[in-house]
């Protein structure tokens, strides 16, 4: 299961992967999206739970089947999926944030100040999974 | 959905030691599916009364619609891999070509692949080689054979870590090309937990869990961190096992946890970690008077 993990269904987990790829434009608009096989053999993981994965993204809209070609990535699906993750950035970064903050003893004006001046970090220098 | 295997109320007792107890599953046609439990729970005794080698003392066994006892038209769509083969006294490539007269799917070019990717040499007699060496042999077997219903018992005794891997991605390559059912029985199940759809988990003869893989993942976490912390967030949840060393503890609690809950462990400074499927496989094996899923919740 090469780089999924315990904590949810790995179908969910598959569905994840793709859509942070959509999201992120490694995957982009009008691409043929990995077949269940080539995921399956990828992530060592049986094809029919790499196809319930993709079948999540094609009933989200995300993906969409072109048939006897395969799946391709929707049109519109990366600006929904940008949407979506403002949507919630503020409970998934800013509020774990803010709590920690809190308990170092750090007041809001110097948590303004700390993020002011990690603005101008290179973001591939803070990459990593930041939700629990 | 139609299943290749069907088995209802099997019974199967020695001199009154009771191996299997009243045991009912169903494999879908065309699914991996993983026969897990401890040494002695019943697995070998299932699969050679599925393979027609031996017989319940009570109940029903269907494969491919039909009692595969003495019943030629079954068995021939089937094949078995048993982990201790015994083999007549041939060399490799004779007990190749043999399997190949067995089985009316036989795919010789892949059997011809397969010997090479396992470092198999054919004029070696099979009584010489390793025991992770026969265990290979009967993987090739099994796999070339392209047989509707594949039981596999433990097929990999003396394989090493990289020929197992081997095994699961030719395994999954085969299975993906040409579906087919699959039932595996093994204890080394973090190995094999991405290829399986549902887990049969036997325990003293009965089945204690019966369930989709991907519903039991996420299904049960450890919690970790504080004592007090610990025990405040665990109050009220189902907990299959509470462990405490000075002020630190630890526990086991099943059931889904929604993202307010993660939250809430994060805010009690709380580690949060998933059981795997062995893990969970384990502690379900040791609590059969409850109902595992209810409490996971799937």
């Amino acid at each position: 299961m090469a780089g999924l993990d315990e904590g949810a269904p790995l179908f969910a987990q598959i569905a994840e992967r793709l859509a942070a790829e959509i999201a992120d434009g490694g995957l982009a608009e009008g691409e043929r999206v990995p077949s269940t096989n080539e995921l399956a053999a990828y992530h060592r993981i049986n094809p029919a739970t790499a196809a319930k994965g993709i079948n999540l993204l094609a009933a989200g809209g995300l993906v969409e089947k072109r048939r006897g070609v395969g799946m391709f990535v929707a049109a519109g699906a990366r600006r929904r999926l940008l949407e979506q993750r403002r949507a919630e950035f503020t409970e998934r970064y800013v509020q774990p944030l803010v709590a920690e903050a809190r308990r170092l003893g750090i007041d809001i004006n110097e948590l303004v100040g700390i993020v002011r001046n990690s603005s101008d970090i290179k973001v591939n220098d803070v990459e990593g999974d930041i939700t629990v | 959905m139609t299943h290749a295997i069907s088995v209802a109320g099997l019974s199967r007792s020695y001199r009154g030691h009771l191996a299997l107890d009243r045991v009912g599953f169903e494999v879908a046609t065309g699914s991996v599916t993983g026969l897990l439990g401890r040494n002695g729970a019943g697995k070998t005794t299932l699969l050679r009364i599925l393979a027609g080698q031996e017989f319940p003392s009570a109940g029903q066994v269907l494969v491919c619609g039909a009692s595969p006892a003495e019943n030629d038209r079954v068995l021939s769509r089937m094949a078995f891999i048993r982990e201790d083969q015994e083999y007549p006294d041939i060399n490799v490539s004779h007990a190749i070509r043999a399997a190949s007269w067995c089985y009316p799917d036989w795919n010789a070019e892949l059997a011809q692949r397969l010997l090479a990717d396992f470092s198999l040499p054919p004029d070696r007699a099979v009584k010489k080689l390793s025991r992770g060496m026969r265990s290979a042999l009967g993987i090739v077997i099994g796999l070339a054979a392209r047989a509707e219903v594949t039981l596999f018992d433990e097929p990999y005794a003396g394989l090493d870590a990289p020929a197992r891997q081997l095994f699961y991605d030719r395994l999954l390559a085969e299975y993906a090309e040409h579906p087919r059912t699959i039932l595996l029985s093994t204890h080394l199940i973090d190995e094999a937990a991405g290829l399986l759809e549902r887990v049969v988990v036997l325990d003293r003869g009965r089945v204690v869990l019966d369930a989709a893989a991907d519903d039991l993942r996420g299904g049960a976490a450890t919690v970790s961190g504080p004592v007090l912390a610990v025990d405040d967030f665990i109050a009220g949840r189902s907990v299959w096992e509470r462990r405490e060393t000075g002020s630190q503890a630890s526990a086991v609690i099943v059931g889904p946890l929604g993202d307010a809950e993660r939250a809430r462990a994060r805010s009690l400074r709380l580690a949060l970690a998933p059981l795997s499927l062995q893990q969970l496989v384990i502690h379900a094996a040791a609590r059969p008077a409850e109902n595992t899923l209810e409490r996971i919740g799937a």
